[in-house]
């Protein structure tokens, strides 16, 4: 069973003064495991249908069933904890909480879920080691470079052990051996942790390491491939 | 989570929270030291008036106290004293006759305050042999009369010599007597120093021609807290037809009105004080907040809900606020302690207005604990109120507007 259904979801901003259509009518469903680039040109809509696939905005029109529960029902701070529980978050940059150290970036989501200290230390250690930046767990987000910040922030995307994690644009302030390390990193973390990733990009790198990919274009999905067979979903 | 949070969110901008630490200890300082020494002297003010002088409670005939007048005088009754004295808590029962008198010696003449008084328990209500500084102190025996220093050096009068006396007794009588000088009394109050003459009770009941009368009974207590129940149960003994009973406040209202007129402008000038600190912290607090709206994006979207991130900043401020009280606390301290046991000698119309009142202008820091407590109060009921504004941003912010910046 899909665990993001996207139904016919329009989004227009500003409906009282200069409308902007962002989204037109889309439909999409990921799967458990995937590895999804979310493409197109700037100002297609890709950060609108990740906000509202995340919750962070509400559909003009619409559905966004998560595991089958339509999230667009839910008040705010029921949301914001469904989100918790639910959903990993990684931003194009300044992720991280700057007066918390990397390990407890980490930690802080699992303390938020009230995750035993121990076992949240030791699973922030964990992912830190898997994310490749065990050393630097006692630095602050402005002693990380840009890639190790990102670094921190998918661990700590992964650590409440959500159903998927969605990246706007992850690698958009990145260089390009940064670049391609956070995206073979995601992809093992895919591998291993069976975790989902839904990451949007407009850098080709980025789009040649996803499986599936969904061209926006003008807020209406133009095509929707799936690369391990090459089969058009829909176009 | 939430402690450690505020603790290192305080410090991100270190100057910015030492400039606002500094004036809020500033503030603290400030208002500590003005309000010790307020609240030092009027506990001067009051424990001089009232312990050394008045008492906390007088009984008068009625009328008295407005007129003090021999006429409005009241017969000694033994009884009477006797069940004043067995109330619990009224420790002395201290019988006056007060009036006026021309006090003469060789060709020096001065108008004078004549206080009768029973030696032993006068003493205990005003301990005026602390004051004695040549001679002897009376006693009931014999007919013989202090004087204070400064009116003995206007007579050009000592220990030995005999003073002659001249006034109006009761009922129109006059009087007229001679005494022998037994001691010399030295007063820090100029008009206390200048014309007081102390003579027992008797001897006054004599010259005035008021056998068995007084003018006034006052109460030694042990507190101040004691007056209420002391003076319900007074009134309860007595026809207020007859007698007035006056407590400390009504005995002195120019006094209370002096306390409270100086308590209200030091008000004042703290309110002014603390609404300009407030703004301080107001901006600090702005800036504390519009500067993290990104981060309160993130920390919402990834599951934080906004109570609790109104509770960290909730904090922030009243971590930042108290540390600047105990700050200014540790600062004032030392002044304080140091002038608490080191009083301030009043000059000037300050002083001027202490005498008025027959006070000595000398001011002890007071170093009552609610004058701390007072300025930590203030200072968390600012920050809880210029907190809103914060948890109002927080309330009400939109996540994806602030994660678009
Ligand atoms: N909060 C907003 N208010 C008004 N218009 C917006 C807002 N957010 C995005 N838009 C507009 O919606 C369209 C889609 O934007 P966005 O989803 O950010 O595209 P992308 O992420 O693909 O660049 C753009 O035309 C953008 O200007
Ligand atoms: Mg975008």
């Amino acid at each position: 069973m899909a665990i993001i259904e996207v139904i016919d979801v329009k989004k227009v901003y500003n409906p009282d003064e200069i409308p902007v259509e962002a989204l037109r009518g889309v439909n999409l469903q990921i799967e458990p495991g995937e590895f999804t680039a979310i493409v197109g040109p700037s100002g297609s809509g890709k950060s609108t249908l990740l906000n509202i696939i995340g919750g962070l905005d509400s559909p003009t029109r619409g559905k966004i069933l998560i595991g089958g529960r339509d999230i667009s029902e839910m008040k705010e701070s029921q949301l914001i904890d469904f989100r918790l529980n639910n959903i990993g978050f990684v931003f194009q940059s300044y992720n991280l909480i700057p007066v918390l150290t990397a390990i407890e970036n980490v930690a802080f989501i699992m303390e938020l879920q009230n995750v035993s200290k121990k076992e949240r230390n030791q699973r922030a250690m964990e992912l830190l080691e898997e994310v490749g930046i065990a050393e630097q767990y006692n630095r602050r987000p402005s002693q990380l470079s840009g890639g190790q910040q990102q670094r921190v922030a998918v661990a700590r995307a992964l650590a409440s052990r959500p159903k998927f994690i969605l990246a706007d644009e992850p690698t958009a302030n990145l260089d390009s051996v940064s670049t391609s390390n956070l995206l073979d990193m995601m992809a093992e973390m895919n591998e291993k942790e069976k975790a989902t990733f839904i990451f949007s990009t407009h850098d080709q790198r980025v789009i040649d390491k996803a499986k599936r990919i969904i061209t926006l274009e003008d807020g209406i999905i133009v095509s929707d491939v799936v690369k391990s067979n090459l089969t058009h979903v829909s176009e | 989570m939430y402690s450690k949070l505020a603790w290192r969110n305080i410090w991100r901008n270190k100057r910015r929270t030492l400039i606002t630490l500094a004036s809020i200890s500033f503030a603290v300082f400030f208002a500590a030291i003005m309000q010790s020494m307020q609240f030092g002297s009027y506990g001067r003010m009051i424990d001089n008036a009232v312990r050394f002088y008045t008492g906390f409670i007088q009984v008068h005939h009625s009328g008295y106290w407005d007129e003090k007048s021999l006429d409005k005088s009241m017969p000694e009754r033994k009884e009477m004293i006797d069940s004043l004295r067995r109330i619990q808590s009224v420790q002395e029962v201290v019988p006056r006759l007060e009036s006026f008198a021309l006090a003469s010696y060789q060709d020096k003449t001065k108008g004078t305050m004549v206080v009768g008084i029973d030696p032993e328990a006068e003493n205990n209500l005003t301990r005026i042999k602390d004051k004695l500084i040549d001679g002897n102190f009376l006693t009931n025996e014999k007919e013989a009369v202090l004087l204070s220093e400064g009116l003995a050096e206007y007579l050009k009068i000592g220990i030995g010599d005999t003073l002659v006396m001249l006034g109006q007794g009761y009922h129109g009588a006059s009087a007229v007597g001679k005494f022998p000088v037994e001691g010399i009394l030295k007063f820090p109050i100029p008009d206390l120093n200048n014309q007081s003459v102390y003579m027992p009770l008797k001897t006054s009941q004599w010259f005035y021609a008021a056998e068995g009368r007084l003018t006034a009974i006052a109460f030694v207590l042990n507190n101040a807290d004691e007056v209420e129940g002391v003076m319900q149960e007074v009134t309860a003994k007595l026809n207020l037809d007859e007698y007035e009973v006056m407590d400390w406040r009504s005995m002195m209202p120019e006094l209370i009105q002096q306390i409270e007129l100086d308590y209200v402008s030091g008000k004042i000038i703290l309110y002014i004080l603390y609404a300009i600190i407030g703004f301080g912290m107001f901006g600090t607090f702005l800036m504390m907040t519009s500067e993290r709206s990104y981060e309160f994006g993130i920390m919402v979207a990834i599951g934080m809900r906004r109570f609790k991130m109104q509770l960290t900043i909730l904090l922030e401020m009243i971590l930042l606020g108290l540390s600047g009280v105990i700050v200014g606390i540790i600062l004032s301290l030392p002044i304080i302690i140091w002038f608490h046991y080191n009083p301030i000698l009043m000059t000037g119309d300050y002083a001027k207005a202490f005498e008025n009142f027959g006070i000595e202008p000398i001011v002890p820091f007071s170093m009552d604990p609610s004058l701390f407590l007072n300025q930590g109060i203030v200072v968390l009921i600012m920050s809880l109120i210029l907190g809103i504004y914060p948890v109002y941003y927080i309330q009400r912010f939109i996540v994806t507007k602030a994660l678009r910046k």
